[in-house]
């Protein structure tokens, strides 16, 4: 027997599912190079670091906030990790701790923007505001707004690296999508997420630790926000005070475009994934066609109007 | 009677996907009547009333107002057509002044400008709810004024549109005694101005005391309808339920066990020293008038609010409530009085409500197992027999009966030793009324301890052993079961001081 929810859930994801199908097909017939193995890696590795991110920013808008911060958080985690990679360290030490390092960095900003949220009550919107801007001006101090250059080799691995021709970065992003999509439908974690975003009075009423969760799904979005600054410096070889500046934008559009409701409770990790390629689809099988970078932007901000204007038409149908 | 009925709703039909909501209802309205739309949840009487506002297309049947045939396309026919409704969530704009909000989409202007007339405004609004007999400052904003002056504004509003037919869906339910007499007072006086009224409620004293009519739906289906005086409450209820209920109150014999709860001095700003034991197997009522401080005294035993001072025990050991997570994993359980907004996950199926106090349970390793889950959810929805195609059905869809059910099996679910039930049959029909009754029977003869705070006084002395009864924040006397009457409970309800 299928319940209720599943259907929905997954009619849920095959509205999507389906507008994304059509715009491969659509640019499989009209460019040749489209439909290639190359390609298609590519177009994975170049969606890898915004749809990492979202896979933790599905969390925070699942129990109705936000996270402006991880635009600036990628440049931030880069910085770190690439300062601390020259101190000269052993190679392995010093790979090791840069990594740690520039996850810690999220982890610590996750939970303290999850502090401020759950103890003093402030709107997540301003929290990560603040936050957001509090990184990127630290990035630019630290560094005196030049960029982290003479990195050591093998850094460049994680980000350009492939394993069976594979990016790099594209099995990070698969593993972190499968790992978020078990945590959210298998643990009590996850179903606490839901809860705390469906009715965070309630939620706490049947004795679930709101604050908690909140605390928890910064430092999960921060950490996943640190790991693609991590990444992003490894592909370019440097730590950039600019990285990642309006990230949290692109981020947000592939999670609303995946059909999580940005009043939470509703919405799914599969669906963010969804959301994700088929924004990073639409840009590549646009430079295929040779068209206008500027109106570029004018037709992925259709694409997202139009999917979450039919996601809002089939919710009333439901 | 030669003249038209102000109302008249011929064979309505209205489908939903799968259901049929109502099936050829005939209702019939006339003017300066109180019509008493009665029904147990699921019958149809709010469908009727969104078909009447225009909320709801019709699939079938004719309606006439005032003797012409109307069509009710959307609210704003329904509006035309003198047709209000005043429902059980106002559609009030909190942060606007009680005059805007009378006026809202209507605001007088000074002539040939866009700007509003403000002198106009504050007098059609006065004398709107002068009309009601109600002294309102029209200036203050709606936010700050009681539940029962916001339900006036909402009469007021109404009325400044000409309202003709007014429909109330359970209006009496938030407010206290001395406010639902104030209202009665406001019904007559627009039945004496001509004013048909549809008056829905489940407190059936009401509908005899206030109606002139009743019409009983059940199943989507006209059962019956009469003039007050030609049914008694027996009769009423017979007809709701579509069978004999033996009785209204169920009751079980207590077999008084060992002190399981009991709380000594317990204060905070809202509940003043209150020591209460509660035993194992004891329906203990908890009675008072709204604001005298049940709900807090429950919520503080529950670790949802922080108490100021005081001890809780359970089984004589001391226990700090700090938090509903701490409270849960001692063994107390509350179903709050809002289960809509403090008690369900709407979003989520009844399995999920039901495992949600006690995942823990649930798990296999790190991993919530379905099977675990779907079991304890199956087990308890068919043990309190709820209603649905299933346990993944959305807790959103179902009724309040059932929605009460949900919440609580997910206490059962938790083993809870000490449960407290808050106004734990507002707003539920007859026949699932008696059903809650009985498991809350069930539950005393597994000994477990159970507080039930609720405003229906006959409720409180039908089923529990001694009613605890509190004013102002303190426990004001005591009633054993036996000796209690409603006299007994009310001369300590109304007493400051023990």
């Amino acid at each position: 027997m299928i319940s209720h929810r599943v259907a929905g859930k997954l009619s849920g994801e095959l509205g999507i599912g389906i507008a994304f199908l059509l715009e491969f097909v659509l640019f499989s017939l009209l460019s040749p190079y489209f439909f290639t193995p190359d390609n298609l890696l590519n177009v994975s590795l170049q969606a890898s670091i915004t749809a990492i991110i979202a896979a933790g920013m599905t969390f925070v808008i699942l129990t109705g906030g936000i996270d402006l911060s991880v635009g600036s958080l990628v440049a931030f985690a880069g910085i770190v990790s690439t300062t601390l990679l020259k101190t000269g360290l052993s190679p392995a030490a010093g790979f090791i701790a840069a990594i740690l390092a520039g996850l810690a960095i999220g982890a610590l900003s996750g939970a303290f923007a999850g502090f401020c949220i759950t103890r003093f009550s402030i709107a997540p919107f301003i929290v990560t505001l603040a936050m957001m801007t509090i990184w990127r001006g630290a990035a630019f101090v630290w560094t005196d707004g030049r960029p982290v250059w003479e990195l050591p080799g093998g850094f460049a691995f994680l980000g350009t690296g492939r394993l069976l021709a594979v990016p790099v970065p594209t099995i990070i992003m698969v593993l972190t999508f499968f790992a978020s999509h078990i945590i959210l439908t298998r643990t009590r974690f996850g179903r606490y997420v839901y809860a705390v975003g469906g009715n965070i009075e309630a939620a706490r009423l049947a004795g679930i630790r709101t604050g908690k969760v909140l605390v928890n799904v910064y430092i999960l979005s921060g950490t996943l926000a640190s790991l693609s600054g991590i990444l992003l410096a490894s592909r370019m070889n440097s730590g950039q005070p600019n990285a990642g500046v309006s990230y949290e934008l692109d981020v947000i559009a592939a999670v609303v475009v995946g059909g999580t409701s940005l009043a939470g409770g509703a919405g799914s990790i599969v669906g963010t994934f969804i959301g994700a390629m088929l924004i990073a689809v639409l840009r590549n099988g646009l430079n295929l066609l040779n068209v206008n970078s500027y109106f570029q932007q004018v037709i992925v901000g259709v694409v997202i109007l139009l999917a979450v204007m039919l996601d809002q038409i089939r919710r009333r149908r439901t | 009677m030669t003249t038209a009925p102000l109302l008249e709703m011929r064979g309505i039909t209205k489908r939903y996907p799968g259901v049929l909501a109502l099936s050829g209802v005939d209702f019939t309205l006339q003017a300066g009547e109180v019509n008493c739309l009665v029904g147990e949840n699921g019958a149809g009487k709010s469908t009727l009333i969104k078909v009447l506002s225009g909320a709801v297309q019709k699939d079938g049947g004719t309606m006439s107002v005032g003797g012409q045939a109307a069509h009710v396309g959307s609210p704003a026919d329904a509006q035309h057509l003198g047709i209000g409704v005043i429902y059980q969530d106002f559609k009030l704009v909190p942060a606007l002044s009680v005059a805007e909000n009378i006026l809202l989409g209507s605001e007088p202007v000074h002539r040939r400008t866009p700007v509003i007339d403000r002198t106009a405004m504050e007098e059609k609004a006065a004398s709107a709810l002068g009309r009601l007999g109600e002294a309102i400052d029209t200036g203050i904003p709606v936010g700050h004024l009681s539940v029962a002056q916001q339900q006036m504004v909402e009469i007021a509003k109404a009325l400044s549109r000409d309202v003709r037919i007014l429909a109330m869906d359970e209006p009496t339910a938030p407010l206290t005694e001395r406010e639902t007499e104030s209202l009665f007072r406001v019904i007559r006086s627009l039945k004496e101005s001509g004013v048909g009224v549809i008056y829905i409620s489940h407190r059936l004293e009401e509908i005899f005391e206030v109606g002139d009519r009743v019409t009983i739906l059940r199943d989507g289906a006209l059962v019956h309808t009469c003039t007050i005086g030609e049914i008694d409450r027996r009769g009423l209820i017979r007809k709701m339920v579509g069978r004999e209920l033996e009785n209204e109150y169920p009751r079980v014999s207590l077999e008084r066990g060992k002190e399981i709860l009991r709380t000594e001095n317990l204060s905070s700003d809202r509940v003043t020293g209150v020591n209460l034991t509660l035993y194992r197997g004891e329906i203990l009522g908890l009675a008072g008038l709204v604001g005298a401080g049940r709900s807090e005294f429950a919520r503080l035993v529950f670790g949802a609010d922080r108490k100021s001072e005081g001890r809780v025990f359970l089984d004589g050991r001391e226990i700090d409530p700090a938090s509903p997570h701490r409270a849960i994993r001692e063994g107390i359980g509350l179903l709050t009085e809002d289960r809509n907004r403090y008690g369900l996950i709407m979003q989520m199926s009844i399995r999920e409500n039901i495992s949600l106090a006690n995942l823990r349970a649930m798990l296999t390793g790190p991993f919530i197992d379905r099977r675990k889950e779907e079991a304890a959810a199956r087990q308890l929805s068919e043990d309190l027999r709820i209603k649905s195609t299933g346990t993944g059905v959305i807790v959103e869809t179902l009724s309040g009966g059932n929605r009460q059910k949900v919440v609580l099996a997910r206490w059962l679910n938790t083993k809870a030793r000490v449960l407290i039930f808050d106004e734990p049959t507002a707003g539920i029909d007859v026949g699932v009324k008696f059903e809650i009754y009985t498991l809350i029977n069930r539950l005393a003869e597994r000994g477990i301890g159970v507080i039930v705070i609720s405003s229906d006084l006959p409720e409180l002395l039908g089923i529990c052993h001694r009613i605890a009864v509190m004013c102002e924040g303190r426990l004001t006397g005591i009633v054993e079961g036996g000796e209690a009457t409603q006299e007994a409970v009310m001369t300590y309800a109304h007493r400051n001081r023990p």
